[in-house]
């Protein structure tokens, strides 16, 4: 469960979020809209402990996380331009949260096996994440974050980009995905019929 | 979308043009050929014999100065590079009040006479440290780190920190997402960083002089000693082409590394400190590396200003102006023309050490294996002794049409020919990281190849080449390396004026040594902040475009 | 607005080209104008070391002075130290960068002379000229301009505080009572640290020199590289304030010291150990190969008459070889030439120079 209350992030005189509270329970996926410069990427930025507030708390599984660094929250996040690594091949990519959490190679093996499977991409660890396409390489990087089974998963507008049949395709995959693995998840859109093809419920943030 | 790259596809779309190819291979072969190989060759022809061979190989001591050299460069790049990357991220990825006036108190160690920090940093230093290696390695911390905050900070303020951000959501620390991530996205520019270092660390000559104390010779410092102090010409020149191939030797084994990633660097944002923690960090880092870098500058400044125990301004006041030193005893430095002479020659070293850094770059990236050919040939000069050069420029250029040894440009021209490994290895990284999608672009929409070339790579290299400038500007202005043996006429440059009063007894020549030490800092600062604030507006243009 | 800023870009590229190109080719240019189209306006070159001044002294100011009265200009060349100019000079025999050489000293004769770098020519200056300096060059190669002693200075309120008399002779150096008290120069790397192993040559022997240094690094000697290090780092008598009273410097060193100081003063705070001094002769000769033979004559004569030694002493802290020239009152006030300094021929250190050195630095350093 995701809870944020009061937050407020000015940059230098420009009020980006007021006061903003928010919902998500449990294995919910909520969908955030709003207009261009709403503040949903610094949103999101707060709750992933990238930025911190001048006011306000962020709540994950009713621990008050608002000082803990970002990788002690518990909370994935997919970028929207992927930030993958690239001098890491896509094996090495998708394992890189559970080498953070030193599980055994096998393991890791596994479970890298596991979620380029659930993405759609089985078999693809060797290759250079340089050389995947557009739709691949966001698949990659959504088994990413999911690797090490963040109980709170961020999505900055996961499939932007992407052509009409491959952007439904993967609305559709990843709504599976995040079913399958009863991810709370909240993610960032602007798109209004893929809002309602992944997420439980819609959110709108308005420019304060 | 600009995402596929692959580096092994048949190079249909190239930059540059091909037919372009050859002619940016001559300039810079050309100026190497004319002022590296042929001075050198013509010097070893002459003087390096069988003889000149079996006496260096001959003495018992070369062992160890070889050994010394080796290890103190090893432990003095490590050294550096462990102390520098920290300033290198906080003025690479932190915005704050008078950072650039730090970037320039950072880089002027780097660029004052060794003599002049030598000095300083033994008075600094505890007496007991005073004639080891230690010192010796300490003060090339203290002169390189500059190398390191320019260089690899140029890729690190591009970086985009969206990877590192990535790392941390993924559960990474700081600390592993620094070595995870950050290091290995910086690796080309901490390699071109450490290989500079090293070049210099290996072939030091005044630090080893002044702070090593005579039990601690590198192969460089040896081979001046036996062309001047022993007038064995043909021994120093064979060292000299010793020292070139165990460089040589090194840089090749170290060079076997991976072949470095692509990252996509961009415009980013620098960081402002916002809440406490932060400003309270980032203050105190700018405390601590200002402080730090600025010690020596401080000693030199008191030293200016207490000639004989007390505080006196006598040394600025008789400085250039005679009256209060007693008369017929005048010291003959003018400061204006020595300010003048040194920012001339700056000038015109910098728009070499540019123009022909540039053209190299561009023919290094662009030509496929002759260019790691002259990727090697541009560092030569670094790792080649001054003595060698200076000689045999002497010996080279002392007939028509080649009748050049009074003329005032060699000197900036033996300055560039240090300053030009610099510009390449700002350059190169920028031009390798360059993703060839950017050319398919450019070509899809319209661009004829010379076009595509002067659009996308000319133009990317706006700004390292700045760093460039920089670099080359600053190796002018403290003139070290190949010109101390190259012949000077006319007016002295600020270093060569600081010599000669360093020569002197007395209290005014030692203060007033001191002083015009101060002035070169001060210039050499101006200097780098209008580079800088040049490169930046430069960048700001090309960002808006 | 790209196009334009790009081609602007690409002539100011070429405009530095050829920039580049024209500084290289007018320079060549005027070398050889000047050199054969008005011999009557003559430039001609001197070669000196790094330590001569080249502007805005009265030495520079008594060159010009030559220049009105013959109309022959004189630019001066610095090259580097004197073993780097010697050096130099030995490479380009023949074929000289300039046209007289100042600077050349006893240590270094003997190599440049066999290097073939001068042109032998008897000034008619040379019978006002000390007669004992001039005895060093039987061949007539080079005319001796000025001398220096190199002798152990030592701090004169330091010996005063501790009511120590100060050192007299070598032998005291090797004393208990002066242990860790001297500081001297690398011979290998600095003149004036070559000229005082030659002092001890000169005193014990090839054979007993070895022994009198080990004895002295017994005793606590230190050794650095530079005369600056030194003087300025570890003489206690200098403004560096150093720990050590005693230094290999020169017998000018005490009177710099008042000229110099700040505040002024009237007492000099140091003096050098007269039984210490070596002697440096320093030579002004015309370099074989000069296409200005005469002119250079002219000049060498000049170096060598009485306007000019009237200003070595006070801008370059030497004495005059000239016995005629008044000494300034510092250099008789707080300084003496030594009667009968110590010295070595300069052929034999030609011959055993490196040797020496190697000897030296195996019994002192290692």
């Amino acid at each position: 469960m995701l809870e944020v209350r009061g937050v407020v992030v000015v940059f230098g005189d420009r009020t980006v979020l007021d006061h903003v509270d928010l919902d998500v329970s449990d294995g919910e996926v909520v969908a955030l809209q709003g207009p261009s410069g709403a503040g949903k990427s610094t949103l999101l930025r707060v709750i992933a402990g990238l930025l911190v507030p001048q006011a306000g708390t962020v709540c994950a599984d009713g621990v008050d996380v608002t000082s803990l660094p970002p990788h002690r929250r518990g909370v994935g996040m997919v970028f929207q331009d992927e930030q993958l690594f690239p001098h890491r091949d896509v094996g090495q990519n998708v394992e890189f949260g559970l080498r953070m959490q030193h599980r055994p190679k096998p393991e890791r093996a596994a479970r890298v096996a596991e979620l380029l499977e659930l993405v759609g991409l089985p078999g693809v660890e060797r290759r250079s994440v340089t050389s995947l396409s557009g739709g691949e390489a966001k698949r990659v990087a959504l088994a990413r974050s999911l690797a090490p089974a963040p109980p709170v998963l961020l999505l900055d507008e996961p499939l932007t980009g992407l052509d009409r049949e491959l952007h439904d395709r993967l609305a559709d995959d990843l709504a599976r995905v995040l079913r399958a693995t009863r991810t709370t998840a909240l993610m960032v859109t602007h798109d209004a019929d893929e809002a309602a093809r992944v997420a439980d419920r819609i959110v709108s943030l308005t420019t304060p | 979308m600009g995402r596929r790259v692959d580096r092994h596809r048949p190079a249909l779309i190239d930059a540059p043009p091909r037919w372009l190819r050859p002619a940016l291979l001559v300039v810079s072969v050309a100026f190497l050929a004319l002022f590296y190989a042929w001075p050198v060759g013509t010097l070893l022809a002459q003087v390096a014999d069988r003889s000149a061979i079996s006496k260096v190989f001959g003495r018992e001591a070369l062992r160890q100065v070889v050994w010394f050299t080796c290890w103190q460069a090893v432990v003095s790049t490590a050294a550096t590079l462990v102390v520098g990357l920290g300033p290198a991220y906080l003025l690479a990825r932190w915005g704050f009040p008078g950072r650039r006036l730090l970037v320039a108190v950072v880089t002027v160690p780097f660029l004052l006479p060794t003599v002049v920090v030598g000095a300083a940093f033994s008075a600094l230093l505890p007496d007991a440290w005073l004639g080891t290696a230690s010192a010796v390695i300490i003060a090339h911390v203290f002169f390189n780190v500059a190398v390191v905050v320019r260089l690899v900070g140029t890729v690190w303020s591009q970086l985009p920190p969206d990877l590192v951000h990535a790392a941390r959501t993924l559960g990474a620390t700081p600390w592993q997402a620094t070595r995870e991530v950050t290091l290995p996205l910086l690796r080309p520019s901490i390699t071109a960083a450490a290989m500079i270092t090293f070049l210099f660390t290996f072939t030091s000559f005044g630090v080893v002089q002044i702070l090593g104390g005579p039990a601690h010779a590198t192969i460089e410092v040896e081979i001046a000693r036996r062309a001047t102090q022993l007038g064995d010409v043909g021994g120093a020149a064979v060292l000299s082409v010793l020292q070139l191939l165990i460089l040589a030797l090194l840089l090749v084994v170290a060079g076997r590394t991976r072949r470095s990633t692509e990252v996509p660097l961009r415009r980013v944002e620098r960081l402002r400190p916002r809440t406490v923690r932060t400003r309270l960090g980032v203050t105190a880092a700018v405390v601590a590396t200002a402080a730090l870098m600025a010690a020596p500058l401080v000693a030199l400044v008191t030293s200016s200003l207490r000639p004989g125990g007390q505080w006196s301004l006598t040394a600025w006041r008789t400085l250039g102006n005679d009256r209060g030193v007693r008369p017929g005893a005048a010291l003959g430095v003018d400061p204006l023309a020595s300010i003048a002479t040194s920012l001339r020659f700056a000038v015109v070293a910098t728009v070499i050490s540019v123009v022909v850094g540039a053209l190299a770059s561009l023919a290094i990236a662009g030509a496929r294996r002759r260019g790691r050919l002259l990727d090697v040939g541009v560092m030569l000069p670094l790792g080649t002794s001054a003595v060698t050069i200076g000689f045999g420029m002497l010996i080279t250029f002392d007939h028509a049409p080649v009748d050049w040894r009074g003329a005032w440009w060699l000197v900036p021209l033996g300055h560039s020919l240090v300053a030009v490994p610099f510009v390449v290895r700002a350059v190169l990284p920028v031009l390798r990281a360059r993703p060839e999608a950017w050319l398919d672009a450019a070509a899809t929409l319209g661009a004829s190849p010379l076009r595509r070339w002067w659009e996308i790579d000319v133009r990317l290299i706006r700004r390292p080449l700045v760093t460039g400038a920089g670099f080359a500007a600053a190796i002018s202005l403290g003139e070290f390396g190949a010109t101390t043996f190259l012949t000077r006429t006319g007016n002295e440059t600020l270093p060569i004026a600081i010599g000669r009063l360093l020569g002197r007894a007395g209290d005014i020549p030692r203060a007033q040594a001191s002083a015009l030490s101060v002035v070169l800092a001060a210039v050499t600062v101006a200097v780098l902040i209008a580079v800088d604030a040049v490169g930046d507006s430069g960048r700001d243009r090309s960002g808006s475009r | 607005m790209k196009r334009s800023s790009a081609t602007r870009s690409a002539v100011a590229v070429a405009v530095t080209l050829l920039v580049l190109t024209a500084c290289g080719g007018s320079d060549a240019g005027d070398t050889a104008a000047t050199g054969s189209v008005a011999p009557s306006t003559a430039a001609i070159t001197l070669v000196t070391y790094g330590s001569f001044p080249t502007a805005d002294t009265s030495l520079n100011a008594a060159l010009q002075s030559f220049t009105a009265r013959t109309g022959i200009g004189v630019t001066i060349v610095q090259a580097g130290d004197a073993g780097t100019m010697v050096s130099k000079a030995v490479l380009t025999a023949g074929n000289p960068e300039g046209d007289v050489m100042w600077g050349v000293d006893n240590t270094l004769l003997s190599r440049a002379v066999d290097g073939g770098i001068f042109e032998p020519y008897t000034s008619p200056e040379l019978s006002a000229i000390d007669p004992g300096l001039t005895a060093l060059v039987p061949g007539g190669e080079v005319t001796p301009v000025d001398f220096g002693d190199v002798c152990i200075n030592f701090d004169i309120a330091w010996f005063a505080d501790r009511g120590i008399e100060p050192p007299a002779t070598l032998d005291d150096l090797i004393d208990p009572t002066y242990a860790d008290l001297l500081v001297v120069e690398n011979p290998a790397s600095s003149s004036p640290g070559l000229a005082f192993l030659l002092a001890t040559i000169a005193q014990y022997g090839p054979d007993g020199w070895q022994d009198y240094w080990a004895a002295l690094r017994d005793n606590g000697v230190q050794v650095v590289d530079s005369w600056d290090s030194a003087y300025y780092e570890q003489f206690s008598g200098s403004s560096g304030k150093g720990p050590r009273p005693l230094v290999v410097s020169y017998a000018s060193s005490p009177p710099a010291e008042v000229i110099y100081a700040d505040p002024p003063r009237t007492d000099a705070p140091t003096a050098s150990m007269d039984a210490s001094c070596f002697r440096q002769v320093e030579f002004a000769g015309v370099l074989r190969g000069t296409d200005h033979e005469a002119e250079a004559r002219l000049l060498v004569d000049f170096l060598a008459g009485a306007e000019f030694q009237q200003e070595v002493a006070l801008n370059l802290f030497v004495w005059p070889a000239r016995t005629d020239v008044t000494l300034p009152p510092e250099f008789t006030t707080y300084a003496s030439v030594v009667a009968d300094p110590l010295t070595v021929a300069p052929a034999d250190i030609a011959a055993n120079r490196e040797a020496w050195v190697d000897a030296w630095t195996d019994t002192v350093l290692r």
